[in-house]
């Protein structure tokens, strides 16, 4: 019933976060949101964890046909704090995505709860695929 | 190791951040790489971030969409022990293009040192993020050592 049409591609590295071996020290690396990403006959769904953002610190945005997804990440911190490990070093999350033109970018909904970005991107009314029905004759 | 470094409150996160960047290159390749034998890989669920101050060890776990009354939180002897299931509902009409998010039970255990308190235990969940507080027996107190 979905077509394959309507594709949500990512955008090709370099926007993104470099190899860590080459990365310049004075910017933060970015870290990438793992992403579900589905397609049913209405729309587009694009779910990404982003733990620690909350709604003020979240951005998401079209640029062309371009969809960013920004968040910043706060943690609770105390003072003379020595870190001891560290899994998660960056406080910036980004990801991006290359929209196709059948979405309506200027209608995207987002949900954000406990650190789960949801993203619901319709399709334009008329480029929905039409059930035809099958008659006998 | 630890880098001590005061007066974060007013500057920006990045210096916190950048405090690992300069751990990780202290030790070539990495504090976790270097870390304890429970320690996970890079990218296991959840994600975890540990710092200390001569009060408090505190915990970070990156878990996002949890249920936090469904997680297990235990800590025996300065090890802290954490269980937990996420679940991750699937669109049966949806055709799916990527599935990245972790899905399924997981569980992690940091060591935390000796001299926390078992009892003094406080956890909090807050946009994905379990933040546990143990506090600490008695300020551990830098002692000069002399050199004769």
């Amino acid at each position: 019933m979905a077509t394959n049409s309507s594709q949500v591609a990512e955008r090709a590295a370099g926007t993104e976060a470099a190899p860590q071996q080459d990365r310049p020290r004075q910017r933060e690396i970015a870290l990438r949101p793992p992403v579900d990403v589905y397609e049913d006959g209405e729309g587009l769904t694009l779910q990404a964890d982003m733990p620690g953002v909350s709604k003020d610190r979240l951005d998401v945005r079209v640029e062309g046909d371009t969809l960013v997804v920004e968040g910043k990440v706060q943690l609770d911190m105390p003072e003379n704090a020595a870190a001891l490990y560290a899994d998660i070093r960056s406080s910036i999350y980004r990801r991006s995505f290359q929209l196709s033109s059948e979405l309506e970018t200027d209608n995207i909904q987002a949900n954000l709860k406990d650190g789960v970005l949801q993203l619901r991107i319709p399709k334009r009314p008329e480029l929905r695929p039409r059930r035809i029905e099958v008659v006998n004759s | 190791m630890f880098i001590r470094f005061s007066g974060l409150q007013g500057s920006s996160l990045e210096d916190f951040w950048r405090l690992f960047e300069d751990i990780d290159e202290a030790l070539g390749g990495g504090a976790s790489s270097s870390g304890g034998i429970r320690s996970l890989p890079r990218g296991s669920f959840p994600a975890v971030n540990v710092i200390q101050t001569p009060e408090k060890v505190q915990v970070y776990l990156f878990a996002p969409g949890i249920d936090p009354k469904k997680l297990e939180v235990s800590i025996q002897q300065g090890l802290l022990t954490i269980a937990g299931q996420r679940q991750i509902e699937l669109n049966e009409n949806g055709t799916y293009y990527r599935r990245e998010r972790f899905g399924g039970e997981f569980s992690r255990a940091i060591t935390l040192g000796e001299d926390v308190d078992s009892e003094r235990v406080q956890a909090t969940y807050r946009d994905g993020i379990v933040q546990i507080s143990v506090h600490r027996r008695e300020p551990a107190q830098p002692r000069q050592i002399e050199i004769h």
